[in-house]
């Protein structure tokens, strides 16, 4: 305890130190968010002093292992850095599909090799990757997905499309499903193989979203060569490490939204619609649905602490992500619901310089995905009645 | 602190479940209100509840209890909201002993405390007058009078107010209805002159009273506390009572989602469990994660009221307002999908859904707390 609270202190005196003031300013645009990557640029001068000390320090990923460029911390000593950068308001000073989704799964399931190789351009944010799941005809139904990998000597030659491929054209890297075994049953002729994205036909055709961005892409294969070492995990066992990585990609979805960060959604309400005399908002009902909310979302972030007190103390249920990742979206639906009511008109702007190009309402449209990209609610709900309540036949 | 049990609050449940399910089950609430038993609760289960320590659990060592806090309240409370048990537990070793810890003279400990800890003094908090818990709004007088004061009012949903030894009562010294400033806190004696007690037969089985004050002599010495300066302890002494219901309503919805899940499993209809159908899957999924947030948010603020009591008030909020919406889904849920069978009275189940509107109401339903974590947050 005496040693935690030395960290504590220790930790809060190096932020304050170190994380620059516009830091610690809520996001509010893509444009905050730093990825990393081959071409990646900083946003401003504060982006890159920030990325590179905290990397400096191990602590854009800190609870991975040292030896992988990670920070090396416990469970409680990664939960008092995250609180003490709540504390401040510090953002993240790298995020990427490499932390959240294909790291977890390599330091289970890669070699030491693949891990020495990976994970340390990760940290780094040297590489950015994609995620090559859902193709056309397999979304909800992965495993029924058709991209091929037929072997030919150390290689495989790759051939199909995928779709839904979150910043395809700006990853430097994909870690990818592909059919391995087309006579097997669905789930057991899949395997998880990583290639780089400037590899030989490879390409990327971006998708336009109605929130008027573009941010994912349909991706196609064509005789793309990748050597087979470049398979994580057993070849045709990949759905193992694809269920695995699904598990931490609910995870990270389930925490989006700046929950509990900022000014309280009633103030912000207030704003724009007003108070009456006892200084409560202008609108009865809709007050009423922000309480609601903010009762449920301060119950939520009790829960994401609690699944990871869980976790550390070995009782968490494999599946509980499926369970946060489905109430984590809704209740983010729910917010940018509120705040399009709260702003009326005002949110209605699609481009001018006022409505700073529209954020608002694209912001809102872009939350619809929360409870569709990484696993629908409606599977998400079947995972949960299947695995943890263990109902018949889901 | 990590959102967890640790290992002696493990040990605790355990112990506190194993009493419970074993000496009272449903069936113990149903057969006290069958036969119309006048107390409403079990003597002999209570003194067994003293033997075990539970009595005196918020109750310090230095007057015979074991000086613990909301968290294992809530525990203990959980285990009750599974079996429905009636008991004096929330009433007396809770709201009272919590109120005389905080508030109590050295006088006033030694004299009840004690007798908390070994069981062999009832006590109730009489709070509410109108339809709904609006502890602001205290109308009851009590008007200085020779050397101490003259209480007049009416007081409603007296939790074991017809069983108790001694009264705790919140009543107006100064100001008016709507300030915080003038409440003050009295000890009473129940069977004082003017004093008429009726028990209500609620809903849920549990007990609650109906009390009239009319010109009850108290003197001086029964002030709980300062005088006119009652209510920052009465919100105390009210939060641990909120967190301690919603542990109750974490514990019944938790049973009823079982019971529910376990009847998907078992009944057949079209040829198979109805458990199949993904209408009724997906709800059920859907309550499952309702229960674990709301049992995480429960946890948190048990976790504040003992860290810090007077800045616990919104993750209180949180709490109750949660473990209101959710029992009252869950036993709605539950009546639902066990068709007709949920409606009926030979069945357990309706036992849960009475209960969880008693609970909704008790020291303030979902509204009245999502209203004051609007208000903490300034809208
Ligand atoms: C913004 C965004 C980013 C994404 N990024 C990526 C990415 O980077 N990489 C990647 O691989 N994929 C990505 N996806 C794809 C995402 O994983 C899929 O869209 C998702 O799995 C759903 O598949 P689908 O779109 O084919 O919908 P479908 O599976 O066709 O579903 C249509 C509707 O039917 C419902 N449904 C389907 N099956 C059932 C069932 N058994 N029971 C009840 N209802 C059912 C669904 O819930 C949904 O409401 C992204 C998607 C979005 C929106
Ligand atoms: C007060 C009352 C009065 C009644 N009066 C009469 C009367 O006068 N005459 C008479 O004949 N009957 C009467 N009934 C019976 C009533 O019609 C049945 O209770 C009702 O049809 C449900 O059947 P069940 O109780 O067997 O429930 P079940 O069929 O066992 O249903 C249990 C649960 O499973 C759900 N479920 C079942 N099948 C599916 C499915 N395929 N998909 C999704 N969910 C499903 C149901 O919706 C329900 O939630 C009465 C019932 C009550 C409660």
């Amino acid at each position: 305890m005496a040693d935690l609270e030395k960290f504590r202190s220790e930790t809060r005196a190096w932020l304050e130190q170190n994380c620059p003031p516009e830091m610690r300013k809520p996001m509010t645009s893509d444009g905050d968010t730093f990825w990393g990557g081959r071409n990646a640029k900083f946003s401003s001068e504060p982006q890159r002093v920030w990325f590179e000390r905290m990397r400096d320090k191990g602590w854009t990923v800190p609870h991975w292992p040292k030896e992988y460029g990670g920070g090396g911390l416990d469970g409680e000593e990664a939960k008092i850095l995250r609180q003490e950068m709540a504390a401040i308001g510090a953002r993240q000073p790298l995020t990427s599909f490499g932390i959240s989704m294909l790291g977890p799964a390599l330091l289970k399931y890669g070699t030491e090799a693949q891990k020495k190789e990976h994970l340390p351009k990760i940290t780094a944010g040297l590489i950015r990757w994609c995620q090559g799941y859902s193709e056309p005809n397999a979304g909800s139904d992965l495993a029924s997905l058709q991209t091929r990998a037929e072997s030919d000597g150390d290689d495989f030659i790759i051939n199909g499309q995928k779709i839904w491929t979150s910043y395809a054209n700006y990853a430097d890297w994909i870690f990818c499903l592909v059919r391995t075994d087309p006579v097997a049953k669905k789930h057991d002729g899949i395997s998880f193989i990583l290639f780089d994205m400037t590899s030989k036909g490879v390409s990327t055709k971006p998708i336009l979203l109605i929130s008027g961005y573009s941010p994912f892409c349909e991706t196609f294969f064509d005789n793309v060569r990748v050597p087979q070492s470049h398979v994580v995990g057993t070849i045709n066992r990949g759905w193992d490490v694809a269920k695995y990585l699904l598990q931490h990609e609910r995870a990270m979805i389930s925490g989006m939204g700046e929950r509990g960060v900022g000014r309280p959604l009633g103030q912000i309400a207030a704003d724009s619609i007003g108070a009456d005399a006892q200084g409560r908002l202008d609108d009865a009902v809709l007050r009423s649905q922000i309480a609601s909310f903010e009762v449920d979302e301060a119950a939520l972030a009790a829960a994401a602490e609690r699944a990871v007190d869980l976790a550390k103390a070995g009782q968490a249920h494999p599946a509980f992500s499926s369970a946060m990742k489905y109430y984590g979206t809704e209740l983010n639906k729910r917010r940018y619901e509120i705040l399009m009511s709260a702003g009326g008109i005002d949110a209605l702007e699609w481009e001018s310089e006022r409505s700073r190009g529209g954020a608002r309402p694209r912001a809102w449209l872009r939350t619809k995905a929360n409870s569709i990209e990484g696993g629908t609610s409606e599977v998400m709900l079947g995972i949960v009645a299947k695995r943890i309540l263990d109902l018949p036949g889901a | 602190m990590a959102l967890i049990l640790n290992e002696e609050q493990s040990m605790l449940r355990d112990s506190a479940r194993g009493l419970i399910s074993d000496k009272a089950p449903v069936s113990h609430l149903r057969q006290l209100r069958d036969s119309k038993d006048e107390t409403g609760f079990s003597r002999e289960l209570w003194n067994t509840f003293a033997e075990m320590g539970f009595s005196g659990l918020l109750v310090s060592e230095q007057f015979g209890g074991s000086g613990l806090g909301a968290v294992e309240a809530g525990i203990v409370m959980e285990e009750i909201g599974r079996t429905l048990m009636p008991s004096p537990f929330l009433a007396t070793s809770v709201l009272a002993a919590s109120a005389l810890s905080r508030g109590g003279s050295e006088a006033q400990k030694s004299q009840h405390l004690p007798r908390i800890a070994d069981g062999s003094l009832l006590a109730a908090l009489a709070v509410d007058e109108g339809a709904k818990h609006r502890p602001l709004q205290t109308r009851m007088q009590a008007i200085r009078s020779g050397n101490g004061f003259k209480l007049n009012g009416d007081k409603a949903l007296v939790v074991d107010g017809h069983t108790a030894g001694l009264l705790i009562v919140a009543a107006r010294t100064a100001g008016s209805a709507g300030e915080k400033n003038g409440v003050t806190l009295f000890l009473v004696d129940p069977k004082a002159k003017g004093i008429a007690r009726e028990r209500t037969i609620m809903v849920d089985s549990h007990n609650a009273a109906r009390i009239v004050f009319d010109s009850v002599e108290v003197n001086a010495d029964s002030v709980l506390g300062e005088v006119d300066q009652g209510y920052p302890l009465l919100e105390s002494v009210l939060n641990v009572g909120r967190g301690a219901v919603a542990s109750e309503m974490v514990g019944l919805s938790e049973e009823v989602f079982g019971r529910t899940v376990a009847y998907l499993k078992e009944r057949k209809q079209f040829g198979k469990p109805i458990g199949e159908f993904q209408a009724l899957q997906h709800r059920a999924a859907q309550l499952y994660i309702d229960i674990e947030i709301t049992r995480a948010a429960v946890l948190k603020a048990l976790q504040a009221l003992d860290a810090d009591l007077a800045n616990a008030g919104s993750a209180v909020a949180v709490a109750k307002a949660r473990a209101g919406t959710t029992a009252t889904l869950a036993v709605q849920e539950g009546v639902q999908m066990h068709g007709g069978m949920g409606m009926t009275d030979q069945f357990d189940i309706g036992f849960f859904m009475k209960r969880a509107r008693v609970c909704q109401e008790l020291f303030g339903d979902s509204n009245f707390h999502a209203d004051q974590l609007a208000r903490a947050k300034g809208y």
